[in-house]
C-alpha cells in the first residue's frame, strides 16, 4: 500500500512532464461526453472542479455542484487559454482542461466519501491537502453514489426550509394527487408573500390554528420524496391554485366564514380560495 | 391472610394510580399554562405595539424636516411588522382578522416607501399628509378597541385557551369576550377600507394588475380539451377531466387533469386565447440519460413550439434527475425580469415535466424601453469598488416601489461570493444588490 502510494506520487510529475512534452493522444478517461453547464451536479462537475483547482483557477470547495465559483473559474480558464468565454464546458474546453491538468480521481473520491476538507492543487503533495475532520472515519454508506457533498437549492432557501415545508405538505395533503400537494405548498408560499400573514415559511406554518396538521401533530410524520418534490416545484414558481390563500376540505370544514371566501377551484378534495 | 395481602396490594395499586394520575394532571397543567402564557404575551404585546404605533404616527404628523421624519417612519414600519408578528402568534386562524392585518401592513408599506425617499427633496404631498392623518385616527380607534379587550381580559382573568377551544369546536354562538372584541376590531377596520381605496396608502403591488400578456379569442371547453390532449401528450381526449375556474380566480381558466397508472398530469389554460399558465406532469423518473445542457435544448424547443419568442436562459439547476430552467424575455438585447417563465425537464427521456408562465402572461407586453442616459462605464462607477465586475447586461426590473426601471445589471465577485447588482440606467441609482448562492452543503450526506 505504502509502496503504491509512493509510486503514485512519483508518477504525477513524470506524467505531467510527458503530457506537456508529447501532447498525448486523447487522454485516457476525462469527462463524459456531456456539455457541462451551470447548475449541473455529478461526477463530471467534481472532475471539472478538481481540474480547475489543479491549475489554480478554482479555490472553492470541490463539492460536485456547478455554482458561481466554478462558473467564474471556468471563464477565467477559457480567458487564459484564449478560448471563447462562455462558461460552458464543451468538448474543446474539456480537451484543453484534460491536457493541461491532472485528475487524481481515486484521491478526490476517497476524500469526498470520508467527508474530509481537502484541496487538489497541482504540484502539492496530496498528503498536505487533506484536513481530517468532519467525517470522523464514518464511511457513511448513505452518502449519495455521486460523491457530491453539496446539493442545489433554490435561491434563498435551505434544505431545512424545504424539509419543513415538506413536513407540512405531507401532514396536510399526503392523500392528495401530486398537483394537490404542489397546491398546498403554493398556498403556504402565497401566504408568506401576502401582507396579512407572517412573512416567513415557519411563521405561516406554525401560526396557531392555521393548519390542522400542525394542531394534531401530523406535521411530524416523515415526509416522502413526492412531498419534497412538490415543495421544490412550488418554490420554483409553480402555483396550480392561481394565487390562493386559503383552502379547505368541504366535507370537514367547521368554520362558516371559510365558505364566504371567493373560490378559485377545486383540486382533489380541497377547495382553494382567495 | 391472603385476603389481607390482596387488600394491601390493591391499596398500593390505588395509591400508585392516584399518584400517577395526579402527576399527569400536574404536567398537563404546566403545559397548558406555558401555552397560555405564550398567547398572553403575544396579545399584550400586540396592544402595546398598536398603542405605540398610534403615538408614533401622532408625533410624525407634527414633524417637519426629513431628518427627523425618515427615522420616525422607519420606526413605525418596524412597529407594524412587530404587531403583525404578534397577530401571527395568536390562535385566530379561523377568525376573520385579515382586514386588520391588511391595515397594519398598509401602514407599513406607506411608511417604508416614505422612509426610503429623500423627504427633503420630495416632501409629503398634501394628499399623503391627509391620508396619514386619517391613519392616525384609524389606528387610534383600533388602539382603543384593543385596549378595551385587554382590560376585560385582565379584569375577568380570561384565558386564550378557551378561545382556542371555542374556535376549535366551532361553537360560534359561544359568548366569548375575546372573540367578540377581535370581531369588533375587524368590523371597525372594514369600515375604513372603503374610504382608503383611493388614497395612496393602499399600495399597488406589481402583482395586482390584470394579465397583460393574454390575447386572442375565447376558447370553448372542447377546444381546451384538444389543447390539453396535445400539451399533456395524452392519446384519448375523453380521459381528460376539464373544469372551469370559480369566481375567485384572477382570470377565467380551464383546469385539465389526467391520471393513469404511469403518470398524472395537470394544467391550467386561460379561457381567453388558450394560453397554458401551469403545466405539471408527475411520473417516475428513471436514470439520467441526458445532460442538463441537452435538457435546456429541449426546453428551448418547447418554448419555440408554443410561441414564447425571444426567451433567453437565465438560470438552470439540476435536482436529482430533473432539470429546472428559468427563462427571461429579451427585448432587443434588454432582459426583462418580470416576463419570466420556468420549465422542468425530465433528464431520462427529455420530456417536459412542467411549465409555469404566470409571471410571463401577467406582465408580458412590448415595452417602450428608453435609451439609457448614462453609459455603462458611468454605471460601473456607481458599483462598490471592491466588487470585481465580470459580466454586464441591460435589464428591466421591478424596483422597491414596484415600478419597472431600466438598469445596467452587473455580475461581480467580492471575496468568494458572487453578486448581482442593478444600477438605474437613467440616474445611476443603485436599485438592487443580491448575493447569489444556490448550492448548500448536503447535510444528509455529511452526517
Amino acid at each position: 500500500m505504502k509502496y503504491k502510494k509512493f509510486l503514485f506520487f512519483i508518477m504525477i510529475p513524470i506524467l505531467c512532464v510527458t503530457l506537456q512534452a508529447t501532447h498525448p493522444e486523447s487522454p485516457v478517461h476525462a469527462f463524459s461526453s456531456q456539455v457541462i453547464q451551470q447548475g449541473a451536479v455529478g461526477d463530471d462537475v467534481i472532475e471539472l472542479q478538481a481540474r480547475l483547482q489543479y491549475l489554480g483557477f478554482y479555490n472553492g470547495k470541490i463539492d460536485g455542484v456547478f455554482g458561481w465559483g466554478t462558473y467564474w473559474a471556468l471563464r477565467n480558464f477559457q480567458y487564459e487559454f484564449g478560448m471563447e468565454i462562455d462558461g460552458l464546458a464543451g468538448q474543446s474546453t474539456k480537451d484543453k482542461l484534460a491536457q493541461a491538468s491532472n485528475y487524481d480521481e481515486q484521491y478526490v473520491k476517497e476524500q469526498l466519501n470520508q467527508g474530509n476538507k481537502f484541496t487538489h492543487y497541482g504540484g502539492t503533495d496530496n498528503k498536505n491537502q487533506t484536513n481530517q475532520g468532519g467525517g470522523e472515519g464514518d464511511q457513511s454508506e448513505d452518502a449519495p453514489a455521486t460523491g457530491n457533498t453539496s446539493v442545489n437549492v433554490p435561491q434563498g432557501y435551505s434544505q431545512n426550509d424545504i424539509q419543513l415545508l415538506a413536513n407540512a405538505v405531507y401532514g396536510e395533503a399526503r392523500g392528495e394527487p401530486y398537483v394537490g400537494q404542489v397546491a398546498v405548498a403554493a398556498v403556504i408560499l402565497n401566504r408568506v408573500e401576502s401582507p396579512t400573514f407572517p412573512n416567513n415559511a415557519s411563521g405561516v406554518i406554525f401560526e396557531p390554528r392555521a393548519f390542522t396538521a400542525v394542531a394534531d401533530g401530523q406535521i411530524w410524520l416523515t415526509p416522502n420524496e413526492t412531498a419534497k418534490e412538490a415543495v421544490l416545484d412550488a418554490i420554483n414558481g409553480w402555483d396550480p391554485t392561481g394565487n390562493a390563500l386559503y383552502y379547505f376540505n368541504p366535507d370537514t370544514a367547521t368554520s362558516s366564514w371559510i365558505w364566504t371566501r371567493p373560490q378559485i377551484k377545486q383540486i382533489g378534495k380541497h377547495i382553494f380560495c382567495k | 391472610m391472603i385476603r389481607w395481602i390482596i387488600i394491601a396490594v390493591l391499596a398500593i395499586g390505588v395509591t400508585g394510580t392516584a399518584f400517577w394520575g395526579y402527576q399527569e394532571h400536574q404536567e398537563k397543567n404546566a403545559v397548558l399554562i406555558q401555552a397560555e402564557n405564550t398567547y398572553q404575551r403575544s396579545f399584550h404585546e400586540l396592544s402595546y405595539h398598536v398603542d405605540l404605533l398610534h403615538d408614533k404616527i401622532g408625533s410624525a404628523l407634527a414633524m417637519n424636516s426629513g431628518q427627523s421624519l425618515s427615522p420616525q417612519m422607519v420606526d413605525i414600519w418596524r412597529l407594524t411588522s412587530e404587531a403583525l408578528s404578534n397577530v401571527g402568534q395568536l390562535p385566530l386562524g379561523l377568525l376573520p382578522f385579515n382586514k386588520t392585518e391588511e391595515f397594519l401592513s398598509n401602514i407599513g408599506d406607506f411608511t417604508y416607501k416614505t422612509a426610503v425617499r429623500n423627504l427633503d427633496d420630495e416632501p409629503l404631498s398634501e394628499e399623503e399628509t391627509n391620508s396619514f392623518e386619517e391613519l392616525y385616527q384609524q389606528s387610534g380607534d383600533i388602539k382603543d378597541e384593543l385596549r378595551q379587550v385587554q382590560h376585560v381580559v385582565l379584569d375577568n382573568n380570561l384565558r386564550w385557551m378557551d378561545v382556542q377551544l371555542a374556535l376549535a369546536n366551532g361553537e360560534e354562538q359561544v359568548d366569548n369576550t375575546i372573540v367578540d372584541g377581535f370581531q369588533t376590531v375587524e368590523k371597525t377596520v372594514e369600515g375604513y377600507s372603503e374610504s382608503n381605496v383611493d388614497s395612496p396608502i393602499v399600495g399597488t403591488s406589481s402583482q395586482d394588475h390584470a394579465y397583460k400578456g393574454i390575447n386572442g379569442e375565447k376558447i370553448s371547453e372542447e377546444q381546451a380539451r384538444e389543447k390539453g390532449k396535445e400539451i399533456l401528450d395524452v392519446k384519448d381526449a375523453e380521459k381528460l377531466h376539464v373544469t372551469k375556474s370559480g369566481d375567485g380566480a384572477d382570470i377565467p381558466t380551464y383546469s385539465i387533469s389526467y391520471k393513469d397508472n404511469k403518470k398524472s398530469a395537470y394544467m391550467d389554460l386561460t379561457e381567453q386565447g388558450g394560453h397554458p399558465i401551469t403545466v405539471l406532469v408527475k411520473r417516475q423518473i428513471k436514470d439520467k440519460q441526458i445532460s442538463l445542457n441537452e435538457g435546456m435544448e429541449k426546453a428551448k424547443d418547447y418554448l419555440a413550439k408554443y410561441q414564447f419568442k425571444d426567451m433567453e436562459l437565465f438560470l438552470s439547476s439540476q435536482y436529482d434527475n430533473i432539470g429546472v430552467y428559468s427563462f427571461l424575455y429579451n427585448q432587443g438585447g434588454v432582459r426583462v425580469y418580470s416576463d419570466a417563465l420556468e420549465i422542468k425537464v425530465a433528464l431520462d427521456t427529455g420530456d417536459i415535466l412542467g411549465l409555469t408562465a404566470r409571471d410571463y402572461l401577467m406582465n408580458h407586453t412590448e415595452r417602450e424601453i428608453p435609451e439609457p442616459t448614462i453609459s455603462e462605464d458611468e454605471a460601473k462607477e456607481a458599483v462598490n469598488q471592491k466588487v470585481e465586475i465580470q459580466e454586464s447586461f441591460l435589464a428591466v426590473i421591478d424596483n422597491d416601489l414596484g415600478e419597472e426601471v431600466l438598469t445596467y445589471e452587473f455580475l461581480g465577485i467580492m471575496g468568494n461570493e458572487t453578486y448581482r447588482i442593478f444600477i438605474n440606467a437613467m440616474d445611476g441609482r443603485e436599485e438592487k444588490v443580491e448575493k447569489l448562492d444556490g448550492a448548500e452543503a448536503n447535510y444528509a450526506a455529511n452526517s
